[in-house]
Formats: C-alpha cells, structure tokens, sequence
C-alpha cells in the first residue's frame, strides 16, 4: 500500500511568541522548526503500516517554504522513503482551504491509498486541513485518531469524541488524522539518519502541479493580541490546615467558585 | 430579510451540548446587533427542539433522527443543503469534536476555510471581528471574515448560554440524505464511563503533575475534583508515565480548557501546559517549590506538599458543599 503522511514546518513548542513590528504576523526570527507533533504520530502510524503488510511505500508531503525540506529530512530519517515539497512564495500564508487543494492534488498524483494527517498543525491551530482534503477529493475520512487497522481492503479507526471513543470503517483510499495515544513515535536511528542524507527531496512548483495560483477567501488579519496579563496573585502562607481553610474562604468569597 | 446565522445544534441521545446552546445564545447577541436573523438546525425529537428553541434562534429547523445523522457525513449533508436552501452569512457551531470536524467538511463544499475556535466575537461596523487563540492561547488573531459566507465554531464553555425572551418557531424540515453519500460509517460509540464531566466542559478542572509521583495517587487528584463537582486533568508528564489516559491530557498537545477554576497541583507550569490552562478564570496552584512557574499564573498559591494539603482541601470543600 502506498501511503501519504502530511507534515506541517511548525515552529519549536518551547518558542516564546512575539508579534512582528506590521501587527499581524508571529516574528519568526531565531525561531527554530519542527516537525508539528501530532505529524509524527502520522509518520509512526504509516511506518508500522508498511512494516506490518511487509511492503508499500510511505511518502512525506508538505507545502511550504524551501526550508521545509529540512524538517522533512527527519521524518525520512525516522523511516520514510519519499518526501515531497510543494513550495512557492505564496504557500506561506496559504489559508487551510488551500493547502488542502495542494495536498488533495498530490495525493491524486502520487496514487495513494491513505493520507495521514497530524489532528493539528501546533501554532496557526487550524485543525481542518484533513478535513478539507478528504471533502476535495471525496473520501472518507476520521479526525482525531487514537487506534488504526487495515484489513481487506477497510480500515478501521477508533477517534477521540468529547467524553468517549467512536469506531469508524472506512473503505480505502482514505483520510485519517492522528491524535496523541495512537502511537509512540520512533526516534531516527543513526542508519536512518545517514540513509535520509542520501534520499532527494521531490521539490514542485504550484504551476508544475497545474494548480490556479492561491487566493486568501475566506478570511483577513486584522491584528494580532498577546493575552491579557494575569493580575499578580496571592501566596497563602502558614500550616496547612491554615492554608487550605483560607484558600476555601478566598473560592467561597472572593472568587465565588464555591 | 438581510441573510443571517445558521447555528448547528448538537444533539446526543437527547443532551444539547452546552456548547450549541452557547453558540445559539452567541449568533443572538450578534445578530441583534446587525439587526439580522438566527436560523438553527436540530436533528432530534420534540422535546430536545422545544429544549433548544429557547436559546436564541428566530427560526428552527428540526430533523428526524435518521442512521445517516450519526455519521458525520449525513450531517454535513444536511447543513450543505441548508446552507444552499437559506443562503446564510455566518454558520456556527460549537467547536466540540464534531464542530470542528463537520465544519470543514461543509465549508470545502463552498471552498472556505473554517474560523476553527473562536474566543470571542463582536460585531462591528455591520462585520464581524473573530477572536481566535494562535500557539495554544499563547497569542490571539483577530480576523475578519471576507466574502459572502463565512464558517465558524466557538469554544465551547467561554461564551455564555442565556435564554432568549421567545422561543423560536420550530420548523419541521425534511432533509434527504442520501446514504451513498455517508463515507464513513459509525460502527460503535463508547461513552466513558461514569457519566464523568467532560474535561473541556467543565466549570472547574483539577489537574495533577509529576508532583504526585506515583499511579497509585492520582486517585487524589480525581477525589478533589469530585468534591468540586469538576473533572480531573493531567500534565504531559503524568499521561506519558502512563499514570492516566492521554484523553486527560492538559496543554499544547491536550486538551485546552477554560473552566471558572483550575487547581494545578504538583505540576511546574511550563510553557506547553500553560498553554491549555491559562485563560481560566481562576487558578489555583499548588506546589512544594515557591520558584515552580506556575505560581506566576496563579491567583491563590499555596506552597506545600501536596500529600498534605490535597486531603485536607478534599474535606473542607465536601465540608462546605455539604
Ligand atoms: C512538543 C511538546 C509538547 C508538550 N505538550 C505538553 C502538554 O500538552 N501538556 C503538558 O502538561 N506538558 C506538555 N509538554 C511537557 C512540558 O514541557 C513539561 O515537561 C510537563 O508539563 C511537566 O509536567 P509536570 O509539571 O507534571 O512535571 P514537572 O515539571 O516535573 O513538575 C513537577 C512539579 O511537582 C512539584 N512537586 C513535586 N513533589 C511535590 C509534592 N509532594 N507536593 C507538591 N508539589 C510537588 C515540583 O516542585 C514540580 O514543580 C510538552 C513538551 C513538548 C516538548
Ligand atoms: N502546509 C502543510 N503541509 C503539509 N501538511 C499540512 C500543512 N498544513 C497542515 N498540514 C497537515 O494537516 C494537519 C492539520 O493541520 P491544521 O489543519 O493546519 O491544524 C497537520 O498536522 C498536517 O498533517
């Protein structure tokens, strides 16, 4: 089976976010990427995949700027045999709707039968991109994914819903986004690290997939905002009993939570 | 009539999700505002549209249950044909599981993208202005939806639910689905059991850390939260050691909450957990270390060991709600 694992460049969880002078972007300067984390549960999902039927191929594809392909080195040291980037100027402030035509194109392209998706690019937080793809081109999809099979042709996906687990079955090719329980990610083995250095990685231009150049539809930034500051709060001193019996107090009346 | 809201309200085995009431209770203030109309579609029996229609919308839309609604294929169905139907401006959902996974669908189908999470909205100049969290709530964008038709979902438990002077006209309304079009099929729901809060609809979320050291304590952290009537969370560190299930995971890889009250307890407060925490209203933190990071998000902070103080907090909040 041929397999699809979407990876999004985000930047590093630990990154301390400024607004940028123009009021309407995250600085990104001295910022370091990676893979988005959810992505590596995708990647770890299709390797076991592959590992388990005996045989496939897993491709990674990302749309993004040229550095991209610098993160797309780990997910092809950690197993993948594949990677392609779809970049051009206009992909990094493409909005979810059309990142999801791109990728819905290459998968189209590359003939997949599964596509594998992080539940969630960390940082623009969209969580859609599965979705919309799976809309495009017309197949069955499950968001959110903790437990994942293949047999015969179906897959079968258990997914996370508020308060509980739902079972889907899905006839193949279809869409699956990955959500942290699935699975734990591999770490890159040295092999695999010097394997990976070898392998290209496929890069296209938008017009080289025929695809109408991007435009922004469905929204506008107007302005980004830091989160309001937090009043100081207040340190409870004393015994414990003295401590826990204030506390309550300050919920009962200050608070008014209790 | 100027084109107004379509609010998604869902319904399971007859409980309206909170969040669908706030949604509705939402589009209201909005459209009041914008002297415009809210249209709500429900896929239930009488009492759950008679339990809904007090929420806000002008006009409600109520479907038969049907096998092809529990899949969120029928529903998406559905909603595009409204959309078709009313040709609303805004369509609104709360953003639960099946908000945030209907609402791409559909709006692929008009070629948008979703305003996935917002916090908060206001209408301005005749628009809309969406606040939505970026980096886990560690910045937020504003934005302004552009073109005729615009998708959003809110948050559930950050905007209020009120009830609304007159109760819409319910509207019944034969959608035909058809089931060809459902992809992916439903095979099982497990609920978890218990009939427990659910962690992002809780008013008050008690979360435990590396702090209580062992597998066998988190049962400390659960205790406490029942006491407050809450749901009980966790810090990576807890999910990972395998002490608890990954569903009750707080933070930049969990679950993002904003409850009236967060109790954090042995848990630093790093940057990733912060971040699915700190729009709480109140927190509470305590911790052995004075210097845990944590304390600066707090609004009470008790210094101390958590064994101690955890089941006296335990007593004196059963004490006061008894
Ligand atoms: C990509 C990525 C994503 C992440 N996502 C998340 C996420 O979603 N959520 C999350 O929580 N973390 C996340 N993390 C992990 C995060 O960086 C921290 O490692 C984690 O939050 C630490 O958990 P903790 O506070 O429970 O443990 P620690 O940092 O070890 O803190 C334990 C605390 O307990 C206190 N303590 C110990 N004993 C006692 C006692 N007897 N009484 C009182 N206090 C006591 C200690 O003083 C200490 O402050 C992520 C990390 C990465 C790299
Ligand atoms: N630019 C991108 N390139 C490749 N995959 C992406 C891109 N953006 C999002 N994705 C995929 O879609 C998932 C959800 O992202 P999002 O909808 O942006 O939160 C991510 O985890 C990735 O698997």
């Amino acid at each position: 089976m041929k397999i699809g694992v979407c990876i999004k460049k985000v930047p590093d969880t630990e990154t301390r976010i400024r607004i940028a002078p123009d009021g309407r972007q995250v600085s990104l300067e001295g910022v370091s990427f990676i893979i988005s984390p959810y992505d590596e549960f995708a990647i770890e999902a299709a390797l076991q995949l592959k590992e388990k039927a005996g045989q496939g191929e897993v491709v990674v594809i990302a749309v993004g700027d040229e550095d991209t392909g610098k993160v797309m080195r780990n997910a092809l040291a950690m197993g993948a045999d594949r990677a392609v980037l779809v970049t051009d100027p206009a992909v990094v402030e493409a909005e979810p709707y059309d990142v999801a035509r791109i990728l819905a194109a290459v998968a189209r392209k590359e003939g997949v039968e599964l596509l594998l998706f992080g539940k969630q690019g960390v940082g623009q937080d969209y969580q859609q991109v599965p979705t919309l793809t799976a809309e495009l081109l017309g197949w069955p999809a499950a968001a959110v994914v903790v437990g994942l099979d293949v047999a015969g042709g179906e897959l079968t996906a258990t997914r996370e819903i508020d308060g509980g687990e739902e079972v889907d079955r899905l006839s193949l090719p279809a869409v699956v986004s990955a959500q942290k329980g699935l699975n734990t990610p591999r770490y890159a083995s040295l092999k695999g690290i010097m394997a990976a250095k070898k392998k290209t990685i496929e890069t296209h231009a938008l017009a080289a997939l025929g695809l109408a150049p991007l435009a922004q539809r469905s929204w506008e930034v107007v302005r980004l905002e830091m989160p309001p500051a937090r009043a100081a709060g207040r340190l409870i001193d004393g015994e414990p009993e003295a401590q826990v019996k204030q506390l309550v107090e300050l919920l009962h009346t200050e608070a008014k939570v209790l | 009539m100027a084109q107004g809201f379509l609010v998604y309200v869902e319904n399971r085995n007859g409980r309206i999700r909170k969040g669908s009431l706030e949604a509705l209770a939402t589009a209201r203030r909005l459209a009041d505002a914008l002297g415009r109309t809210v249209d709500a579609v429900i896929v239930g029996d009488d009492a759950a549209a008679a339990q809904a229609a007090r929420f806000g919308a002008h006009r409600l839309f109520r479907v038969a249950p049907a096998d092809v609604f529990d899949a969120r294929d029928g529903v998406v169905e559905l909603l595009a044909g409204l959309v078709r139907q009313e040709s609303p401006a805004w369509v609104v959902a709360s953003a639960t599981a099946a908000g945030k996974d209907c609402l791409p669908a559909l709006a692929a189908r008009f070629e948008r993208s979703v305003i996935q999470d917002a916090t908060e909205v206001a209408a301005e100049g005749g628009e809309l202005l969406i606040k939505r969290p970026i980096y886990a709530g560690k910045a937020f964008e504003v934005v302004k939806p552009a073109g005729a038709l615009a998708f959003l979902t809110l948050r559930p438990n950050v905007f209020p639910a009120a009830e609304a002077p007159a109760a819409a006209t319910v509207v019944d309304h034969a959608a035909a689905v058809d089931p060809a079009r459902v992809r992916t099929r439903v095979a099982e729901v497990r609920e978890t059991a218990g009939g427990k809060v659910e962690l992002t609809e809780a008013a008050i979320v008690v979360s435990g850390g590396r702090g209580i050291k062992a597998a066998e304590h988190y049962p400390l952290i659960e205790q406490l939260a029942a006491a407050f009537g809450g749901a009980a969370g966790a810090s990576r560190a807890v999910v990972d050691a395998g002490w608890v299930a990954h569903h009750h995971q707080v933070g930049q890889t969990g679950k993002t909450v904003s409850p009236t009250l967060y109790v954090a307890v042995g848990i630093s407060g790093a940057i990733q957990h912060l971040a699915g925490m700190s729009s709480s209203k109140y927190i509470v933190a305590i911790n052995k270390d004075p210097d845990a990071p944590i304390f600066k998000v707090a609004d009470y902070g008790i210094v101390g060991d958590l064994f101690q103080v955890v089941p006296l907090l335990i007593e004196a909040v059963r004490k006061l709600k008894a």
